[in-house]
């Protein structure tokens, strides 16, 4: 199991993304280990339209199976839904290391 | 002969100018009047009765998912996040594709084909024999309003004049609308608005290389900054049109000035000499 953290920084200390689409880093944890396996830059922040679904398949092919953040838009909840990746808000969490804490302990609340 | 009234600003009297020149001109001649601002048409507004409709439509992949390896090719390529390869299926969000057709060219297997989806409609009447009006009317909720505004165009496409009466702003649909015209028709008022975009819209069709004048509407008789603009423009002034209670009763109750002021029909009628002499065309 791989989840997915949005975040402004590439490390666990960092503070969490409340955007999915335009977050700058995914800080992905291996589910198993407890540990980040890698901190992807994310290549289509900037982009004009359409990031949602973009990082959506992006992060398809990269094996996420549970996301972590802050909102999503339309674009991307449906490529959520239809992706079949459960998504969760980080909430109070201060850091991208609480937000998975948060989530491990099941305290998050569902969005997708 | 293609001849655009465009502004800049809204509401600065397009319809208005284009529906009393088509008009005119519809006196003595044979002319096609085409409302080119298919995210608010209003000129059929002015001419109610019985319409030919035909729907525009624009062309959007199909994935047959028997074929589909969901190698993700699509998803790359597609820049809009259009079609975006999931999990065990490919979707495809019609709201955010632009028509390119560069996902059918990406799949490796040949797994996409285009489908027509409908956008918006043209609708055509003939309120007299020599006045056809044609309005390119884009569908609430759609966004692709050029391909509307070109179909609009296309369904006018004849030998003789016509009168296109242009989206406000100077983006994508005015774009659509100026392409391949003759002649320009500037419409402004004199505010500061008014003029802050008239200069936008001049600046549009001088990058076009398309000759344009300008009307004054509104007028107030206090043009001095938009008459300076134009002069250092080299923008002449067709016509002005004052801010007058009559002109605006009879606009407000969907009548053509032209037809019930006299006078007016033969401003209008000198406007379109004025236009076609900027163009270099004969009349």
């Amino acid at each position: 199991m791989k989840v997915c953290i949005t975040s402004k920084g590439d490390s666990p200390e960092s503070v969490p993304e409340n955007r999915f689409g335009r977050t700058p880093f995914f800080v992905i944890y291996n589910d198993e280990t407890g540990e980040v396996i890698e901190a992807i830059n994310n290549a289509s922040a900037n982009d004009a339209s359409g990031v949602g679904p973009k990082v959506v398949q992006m992060l398809v092919s990269k094996g996420v199976n549970v996301v972590v953040t802050g909102q999503v838009g339309g674009n991307a909840n449906k490529g959520l839904e239809v992706a079949g990746i459960p998504t969760y808000a980080f909430g109070e969490a201060k850091t991208v290391a609480e937000a998975y804490a948060a989530y491990k302990a099941g305290t998050l609340t569902r969005i997708v | 002969m293609k001849i655009v009234v465009a502004s800049g600003k809204g509401g600065t009297g397009k319809t208005m100018v284009a529906v009393n020149l088509a008009w005119a001109v519809s006196q003595s001649q044979e002319i096609h009047l085409i409302d080119c601002d298919a995210e608010e048409p209003n000129v059929h507004l002015f001419y109610p009765g019985v319409k030919d409709e035909e729907p525009v439509t624009v062309k959007v992949p199909e994935v047959d998912s028997e074929k589909c390896t969901l190698c993700g090719a699509c998803g790359e390529f597609c820049r809009y996040g259009a079609i975006s390869v999931l999990t065990k299926s490919v979707m495809f969000q019609a709201n955010l594709c632009h028509s390119c057709g560069g996902c059918i060219l990406s799949c490796p297997v040949d797994a996409i084909t285009e489908v027509p989806r409908r956008v918006g409609m043209i609708i055509q009447s003939q309120p007299s024999p020599t006045l056809t009006v044609i309005s390119g009317i884009l569908d609430e909720g759609e966004i692709a309003a050029p391909a509307v505004i070109k179909a609009a165009k296309e369904a006018g496409e004849w030998d003789g004049v016509s009168v296109l009466d242009g989206p406000p702003g100077t983006a994508c649909p005015v774009i659509e609308t100026m392409e391949g015209a003759n002649a320009c028709i500037l419409v402004t008022e004199s505010t500061p608005s008014g003029l802050a975009d008239l200069r936008r819209a001049a600046h549009l069709a001088k990058a076009f290389g398309i000759p344009s004048g300008v009307v004054i509407n509104r007028s107030d008789e206090d043009d001095g900054p938009t008459l300076a603009f134009c002069a250092e423009e080299e923008l002449p002034i067709f016509l002005t049109i004052p801010f007058d209670r009559e002109i605006a009763a009879i606009q407000n109750r969907g009548a053509i000035l032209c037809s019930e002021k006299e006078e007016w029909e033969g401003a209008f009628t000198k406007l379109y000499e004025d236009t076609i002499a900027i163009a270099g065309g004969k009349l």
